[in-house]
C-alpha cells in the first residue's frame, strides 16, 4: 500500500562535478582504474575538436589524373590507396601504445571525392553548423576548390547516381519515403571474424598468388576480372604492411630523441609490433589489438563505408591470447586493460566522415558506428565469455567515450555474473551497453541461410542488424518511412506536404467500407514505394562493384579471395540488402485509431479524421484528446493493437523479405532499424491519426510511439514478442528507465530478469537509457556541466549536447518508467 | 462467483516482494491512515476522481451525465456530491481522462488473467502476485480464491496487509500465503488510535500469531515524521519484532512523502498534511542502527 512511495535516498543521477563520471577538462584526474596514460590519452582524444583533413583528396586527385585510364578499375583503386599510404602523414601521439590514424591526427577526417565531393559551400555549413561542426581552415578550401573540386565535377559516384535515377524515385525520395545509404558512403557494414589473428598479410599474398597461378586464360570466360580484382588485392595487401612499417620507422626515430628511458622502450616494442603485424599473425595480446587496428584503418582509408569497421566479437578474438600470456606470465590484467582502453581511445579518435549537400546541415552524429559485441555464443555454441569480457565492461565503465559502441550478447548460456556486470554499466546511465539476443539472432541468420557455425559466429554490427561476421556484405540500403506510406495512402498516392503525387491512385479513403479496404490500399502503396526503392538500390550496387570497388576489403572477408571477386561484387559468401523499416509504433497506433473511432465504433468519420489530421488537429483537440486516450496502442500488451503491429510487420517481410538482389544468391531482407532517421522522417509528415502532431519524429525502431506505453516494461516486452523477431534482420527496443527503478543491487537483478524475459519471448535487442528528466532538463539548460551526458539513441550512444533540439527533445518525451 | 473492486493493477512492481511481480490493489480498507499515499483505496466504494490539469473544458461530461451533476466552470467542473450516482457515465466519455472513476468490479477469471500475462517475468525472476489494497483481508472470499489459484498455477503470494482482522481469518488466508508484507505503525495503541482510528492490540497479536506459525513475513513501516519517528517509538518497534518467534524477519521503512497530496485533491478530499513532515536523513540512519541493535536488517524502501 507503500507502493508510491518515494525511496528517501535516490541514487542522485550523478552530478556533472561527480569524479569519475562527468568530465570536465579543468580536472587532470578522472576516473577510478585509468592509469595516467590513459587519463592523458582520454583527454585528448575528448578535447580534440574534429577536423577535416585534405591530404587524402590531394592525394588521391593527383593520382587520378596521373593514372585514370592506365589500369582496370580494381588495381587503379589499390594504386591509388598503395599510393596514398605511401604519402600520408604518419602519426604516433605521446603516451600511446596501438598507433596509427586514419586522418594526420586524432579527429581529422580526410575526404573521399571519388564518392561525393564536398563543395565550397558545404565546408563552411560543416565549419558553422552548430552541431557536429568539422573545421576547415579557409587556406584548405581554396585549395580544394582549386585542386580537388574541378577534376572531380561530373565524375563522383553520387552524380553518377543521381544523373539516372528515375522520377518516380526521386519525388518518392524527395517526399522522405526512404533515404538511400549509398548515395553519400560506400556500402559498408563489415565485421570481421577471426581470421586475421590467424593469418597475417604474407599469408593473404600467398594465397591470392596461388589462385593467380592456378588461372586458365584459355577456358575461364572470367579469368581477366579474376585476375585484375587479385592483383588489387596484392596491391592493398603491399599498401597495408607499408602503411605500418612507416609508423615503425616513426616510432625507432622518435626513440632515437626520447629523453625518457620508459617511453624509449614502448617506442621499440611498437616498431616491434608494427614490423610483425599486419604483414604476419599476431602472437600475442599488443600485436592482435594492433593488427585488427590496422585492418581497420586500412578499410576505412581505402573508402568510407558505411559503419566504419567492426572487429565482431573482438573479446573472443582476444581471449586465446590473453589466456596465453597470463599463464606464461607475460602479461598482468591491468597491461591488458590498457591495451585495450587503448584501443578504445583509437576509435573514439575517428569521427564519421561528413557528408555533403543538405544532409551536412541535418546530420545527427559524430558516430561512425563501431559496434563491439561482447558476450555471446562461440563458433562451436559455447559461451563466449572471457575475462577480456569483464575487462572490456571495465573499460566501457571507465572511460565512457562515444565511440566504440558497444554490446552485450546474452544468450541462454550466458552466465548470470556477465549479465549483472553489464547490467551495472547500464546503470551508470551511458546509454550502453545495448543488450542482443544471441539465441534469437542465430536463428534469424540461419534463416537467411548461413551455416550453422557461420551464424554462431555472427553477431550485431553498426546499430542491431546482423549479419555473418567476416563472411558477408549486409549492406544497409535506407530507412523505409512506413507511416508515410499510410500518410500518401490516406490522400490517394498525393504527400499532402507537398501538394505532388508520390505513389499511385487507391481510392479516397472516404469511400472505404471497411478497415480491411483500407489495409489493402495501404498494402498496394507499400509495394509500389518498395519496388522504387529496390530498383535504385540495385543499380547503385551495381555502379559500386563497377567503378569503386574495394580490394582491401575483399582481402579479410572470406570466399573473396577464392572467388576472385570484390565485396561489392558479389564476393563474400554471403550478401544481403537490408531496407530499415521505420516507425512501426506510429503506424500501428495510426490504424488502431482509424479501425476503432471511424469503421468499429464509428465515433468519428473518415472525412472529420482526415481533414482533421490535415489541419495538424488545430480546432480539433477533442478528437485528439479522444484518439490518444481511447485508442489501445502498441506497448501495452493488448491484443487489438499488438494485432495490427504484427500484421504490418508481417507484410512489410512479405513484401521485402526473400527479393533477390543483384548479387548472385544475395537476396533483401528488412530490419526494423531507425538509427536518428525517424527523427527525419518525423519532419517530413504532416499530423498522422494516432494525434501525433506535423513535424514531430515517428517512433523509432520497433519501440512504442512516445508516451504510448502506459503499462510498463513487461507490457512492452510482451507487446514486443508478439511479432517473430526471427524473420528479420534486427529489431530495435529503447526502454527508457529512471535511477529510481535502479536503485538497489536487486533492482539490478530485477533488471537483468526483464532481459531475459525479453529474451526468453524472442526479442533481439533491448537498449536503456537510465536518466531522469529532470537531468535531462538541467543538461539542457547547462550544457557546459553535463559535456559528456551520453544517451542512447535509436542503436548508438551520442552525446545529448552533440544532438539538435529535435533529438534533445524526442529523449525527453521518451516514456518515463517511473509513474507507472 | 465472488468479485471485489479494485482500484489498481500494477506490473513490473519491484518493491513488494521477491522478484518482478504484478500487485493487485483492493479497494476498501478498515484503517484509515492519515498519511494513506493512495487514498482511492480508502472507500470500498467507486469513487470519482478528477484531474483539473487534464481538462480541455469540452463539456462532454457535463451533457453525458444523467443526473446533472456536473457544472463547468472557467476553472473545470464541479460535481455535485449530493446529484452525484457514481455511475461513471463522465469518466467513459471524457476525451483526456481528466475523469476517471477509481474502482472497478472484477472477477477471479479476469484478475487471473492478467496474472497470467506476467507469467514469464516470474518465472525468470522468482516473483509472482502480491495482493495490496486497501486491506486485501477485508475482501476474504475473493483473496481466497485468488490464492488458491495462483497456489494451483504454481505462482509465488505475497499479501500486503496491515493485519487489522480476525486471527481466523489471517490464519485462513496465511494457509494459503507464501509471504507476508506486514505493517506495523506504531506501539503505543492510543497514539495508534489517534492517528489511524483503530487500536493496535489485533495487528500485533495477529504478527505474533503468524510468526508463530512460522510464516514468512517481511515487516514494513511508513515512517512518518512527527507521528512515528521517535526514539521511542522505533526502539519498541525493534524490541517487539526481535521477540518474534521463526525466522528473523527483515524490516523494509517506507519514508513518508508528500506525493499524495495530489490524490487528494484529485478526490476533492483535503486532509492536514502540515502535520505530516518526511523523516529526515538522520532519523533514517538512528533508526536503521537501532533496529541493528537488535539484530535486525532494516533497510529503506522495499
Amino acid at each position: 500500500m507503500f507502493e508510491k512511495i518515494k525511496p528517501h535516498t535516490i541514487t542522485p543521477e550523478r552530478p556533472a562535478t561527480a569524479e569519475g563520471n562527468f568530465y570536465k577538462p579543468q580536472q587532470a584526474k578522472i576516473g577510478p582504474g585509468m592509469n595516467e596514460r590513459i587519463q592523458k590519452l582520454r583527454k585528448l582524444s575528448f578535447e580534440a575538436e574534429p577536423t577535416l583533413s585534405i591530404e587524402r583528396a590531394l592525394h588521391e586527385t593527383a593520382f587520378y589524373k596521373a593514372n585514370y585510364g592506365k589500369f582496370s578499375i580494381p588495381v587503379l583503386r589499390a594504386l591509388n590507396f598503395l599510393d596514398h599510404c605511401q604519402k600520408k602523414t604518419i602519426y604516433i601521439g605521446e603516451g600511446e601504445l596501438i598507433v596509427g590514424e586514419r586522418g594526420p591526427k586524432p579527429k581529422c577526417v580526410p575526404t573521399f571525392p571519388e564518392l561525393t565531393c564536398h563543395s565550397v559551400e558545404d565546408f563552411h555549413v560543416l565549419n558553422t553548423r552548430d552541431m557536429q561542426r568539422y573545421t576547415i581552415s579557409q587556406q584548405d578550401i581554396d585549395i580544394y576548390e582549386k585542386e580537388v573540386i574541378p577534376y572531380w565535377e561530373g565524375k563522383t559516384q553520387r552524380e553518377r547516381i543521381f544523373s539516372h535515377v528515375p522520377d518516380e524515385w526521386k519525388a518518392a525520395y524527395e517526399a522522405g519515403l526512404f533515404t538511400e545509404f549509398m548515395e553519400q558512403r560506400a556500402p559498408g557494414h563489415t565485421a570481421l571474424d577471426g581470421k586475421i589473428y590467424q593469418k597475417g598479410m604474407i599469408d593473404f599474398k600467398k594465397e591470392i598468388a596461388a589462385n593467380l597461378a592456378s588461372l586458365d586464360y584459355i577456358n575461364d570466360p572470367g579469368a581477366t576480372d579474376k585476375s585484375e580484382q587479385w592483383k588489387a588485392m596484392d596491391i592493398s595487401c603491399d599498401a597495408v604492411i607499408l602503411f605500418a612499417e612507416r609508423h615503425a620507422e616513426l616510432a625507432e626515430s622518435l626513440a632515437l630523441t626520447e629523453s625518457d628511458p620508459k617511453r624509449v622502450a614502448e617506442l621499440t616494442k611498437i616498431a616491434e609490433v608494427c614490423r610483425w603485424v599486419p604483414a604476419k599473425a599476431p602472437r600475442n595480446l599488443w600485436e592482435a589489438i594492433q593488427m585488427y587496428w590496422f585492418v581497420h584503418l586500412g578499410t576505412i582509408t581505402e573508402l568510407n563505408g558505411w559503419d566504419a569497421m567492426n572487429p565482431g566479437h573482438f573479446d573472443q578474438h582476444l581471449a586465446p591470447f590473453y589466456t596465453k600470456e597470463i599463464a606464461e606470465g607475460t602479461l598482468s590484467r591491468d597491461e591488458a586493460k590498457e591495451l585495450i582502453s587503448c584501443f578504445w581511445i583509437k576509435v573514439n579518435n575517428h569521427p564519421a566522415p561528413p557528408k555533403v549537400g543538405i544532409t551536412a546541415r541535418e546530420s545527427g552524429t559524430y558516430n561512425d558506428f563501431t559496434n563491439i559485441n561482447i558476450g555471446g555464443l562461440k563458433g562451436d555454441g559455447t559461451d563466449g565469455t572471457s575475462e577480456v569480457s569483464y575487462i572490456m565492461l571495465d573499460v566501457i565503465e571507465e572511460l565512457h567515450v562515444l565511440q566504440p559502441g558497444n554490446s552485450v550478447h546474452i544468450s541462454a548460456k550466458t552466465p548470470d555474473k556477465f549479465l549483472h556486470a553489464a547490467a551495472h554499466v547500464i546503470r551508470q546511465g551511458h546509454g550502453y551497453p545495448s543488450v542482443f539476443n544471441p539465441d534469437i539472432y542465430i536463428l534469424e541468420l540461419l534463416r537467411q541461410g548461413k551455416s550453422l557455425q557461420d551464424a554462431r559466429e555472427g553477431g550485431c554490427s553498426g546499430c542491431i542488424e546482423v549479419g555473418a561476421f567476416g563472411k558477408e556484405a549486409y549492406l544497409l540500403t535506407g530507412y523505409l518511412n512506413v507511416p508515410k506510406i499510410l500518410e500518401i495512402t490516406l490522400n490517394n498516392g498525393i504527400n499532402p506536404v507537398s501538394g505532388k503525387m508520390v505513389g499511385i491512385q487507391t481510392g479516397d479513403p472516404r469511400n472505404f467500407k471497411s478497415y480491411d479496404e483500407l489495409y489493402d490500399a495501404f498494402l498496394k502503396q507499400l509495394q509500389f514505394v518498395v519496388d522504387q526503392k529496390m530498383r535504385v538500390s540495385n543499380y547503385i550496387d551495381r555502379m559500386f562493384a563497377k567503378y569503386a570497388p574495394a580490394p582491401f576489403l575483399s582481402v579479410v572477408i572470406e570466399d573473396c579471395i577464392s572467388k576472385g571477386k570484390d565485396y561489392y561484387d558479389g564476393g563474400p559468401r554471403y550478401n544481403t540488402s537490408y531496407i530499415q523499416c521505420c516507425g512501426l509504433g506510429t503506424i500501428t497506433d495510426s490504424l488502431a485509431a482509424l479501425k476503432k473511432h471511424v469503421f468499429q465504433d464509428k465515433s468519428f468519420s473518415m472525412d472529420r479524421v482526415l481533414n482533421a489530421v490535415l489541419k495538424n488537429f488545430e480546432g480539433e483537440e477533442l478528437l485528439r484528446q479522444t484518439i490518444i486516450n481511447r485508442t489501445p496502442f502498441f506497448g501495452n500488451d493488448d491484443d487489438y493493437a499488438d494485432a495490427i503491429a504484427v500484421k504490418v510487420y508481417d507484410d512489410l517481410v512479405d513484401t521485402i523479405d526473400g527479393k533477390p538482389n543483384i548479387k548472385p544468391g544475395g537476396k533483401y531482407h528488412l530490419n526494423m532499424l531507425s538509427t536518428t532517421c525517424h527523427v527525419y522522417f518525423g519532419k517530413v509528415m504532416g499530423a498522422t491519426p494516432n494525434g501525433r502532431l506535423a513535424g514531430k519524429s515517428i517512433s523509432d525502431g520497433t519501440s512504442p510511439s512516445h508516451g504510448a506505453d502506459t503499462h510498463g516494461p513487461s507490457a512492452v516486452v510482451k507487446s514486443l514478442t508478439k511479432i517473430d523477431h526471427v524473420k528479420s534482420g534486427g529489431t530495435l527496443l529503447n526502454q527508457r528507465f529512471l535511477p529510481s527503478l535502479m536503485r538497489k543491487e536487486e533492482d539490478i537483478r530485477k533488471l537483468g530478469h526483464l532481459i531475459r524475459s525479453y529474451f526468453t519471448l524472442g526479442g533481439h535487442h533491448i537498449q536503456f537509457n537510465i536518466v531522469d528528466t529532470a537531468t535531462l532538463l538541467a543538461a539542457q539548460a547547462c550544457p557546459e556541466d553535463y559535456k559528456d551526458l551520453l544517451v542512447r539513441m535509436a542503436g548508438y550512444s551520442d552525446y545529448f549536447n552533440d544532438m539538435n533540439a529535435d533529438l534533445q527533445q524526442e529523449v525527453i518525451e521518451r516514456t518515463e518508467n517511473d509513474a507507472f | 462467483m465472488p468479485e471485489s473492486l479494485i482500484f489498481d493493477i500494477k506490473r513490473y512492481a519491484i518493491n513488494d516482494g521477491p522478484g518482478i511481480r504484478v500487485v493487485i490493489f483492493f479497494k476498501g480498507c478498515n484503517l484509515h491512515c492519515a498519511w494513506c499515499h493512495n487514498p482511492e483505496s480508502i472507500s470500498s466504494k467507486i469513487e470519482k476522481m478528477y484531474a483539473p490539469a487534464k481538462c480541455i473544458k469540452c463539456g462532454t461530461c457535463v451533457e453525458a451525465c444523467p443526473e446533472n451533476a456536473i457544472t463547468l466552470t472557467s476553472e473545470g467542473i464541479i460535481t455535485d456530491p449530493d446529484l452525484c450516482k457514481m455511475c461513471g457515465k463522465c469518466a467513459d466519455v471524457c476525451p483526456t481522462k481528466a475523469i476517471e472513476m477509481s474502482g472497478k468490479v472484477m472477477q477471479v477469471t479476469e484478475i487471473m488473467d492478467i496474472i497470467e500475462k506476467e507469467r514469464i517475468f516470474f518465472d525468470q525472476s522468482g516473483g509472482g502476485v502480491t495482493f495490496s489494497g486497501g486491506e486485501p483481508l477485508v475482501h476474504t472470499k475473493m483473496l481466497i480464491r485468488l490464492l488458491d489459484e495462483c497456489g494451483k498455477r504454481g505462482i509465488h503470494r505475497a499479501v500486503d496487509t496491515a493485519g487489522n482482522v480476525s486471527t481466523e481469518i489471517i490464519l485462513d488466508v496465511a494457509k494459503r500465503t507464501d509471504l507476508f508484507l506486514y505493517d506495523i505503525k506504531m506501539m503505543d495503541s492510543d497514539l495508534h488510535r489517534k492517528w489511524i482510528n483503530s487500536g493496535n492490540e489485533k495487528i500485533l497479536h495477529n504478527l505474533t500469531v503468524l510468526a508463530e506459525a512460522g510464516k514468512h513475513i517481511i515487516i514494513r513501516i511508513p515512517l512518518i515524521g512527527g507521528v512515528n519517528d521517535t526514539d521511542e517509538n522505533i526502539e519498541l518497534t525493534a524490541k517487539f519484532i526481535s521477540e518474534l518467534a521463526g525466522e528473523k524477519k527483515q524490516v523494509h521503512l517506507l519514508p513518508y512523502h508528500a506525493i499524495a497530496e495530489n490524490k487528494y485533491r484529485k478526490l476533492g478530499k483535503s486532509d492536514d498534511f502540515e502535520k505530516l513532515k518526511e523523516p529526515d536523513k538522520e532519523t533514517l540512519e538512528r533508526a536503521i542502527a537501532k533496529f541493528g541493535e537488535y539484530g535486525i536488517l532494516a533497510s529503506v524502501g522495499g
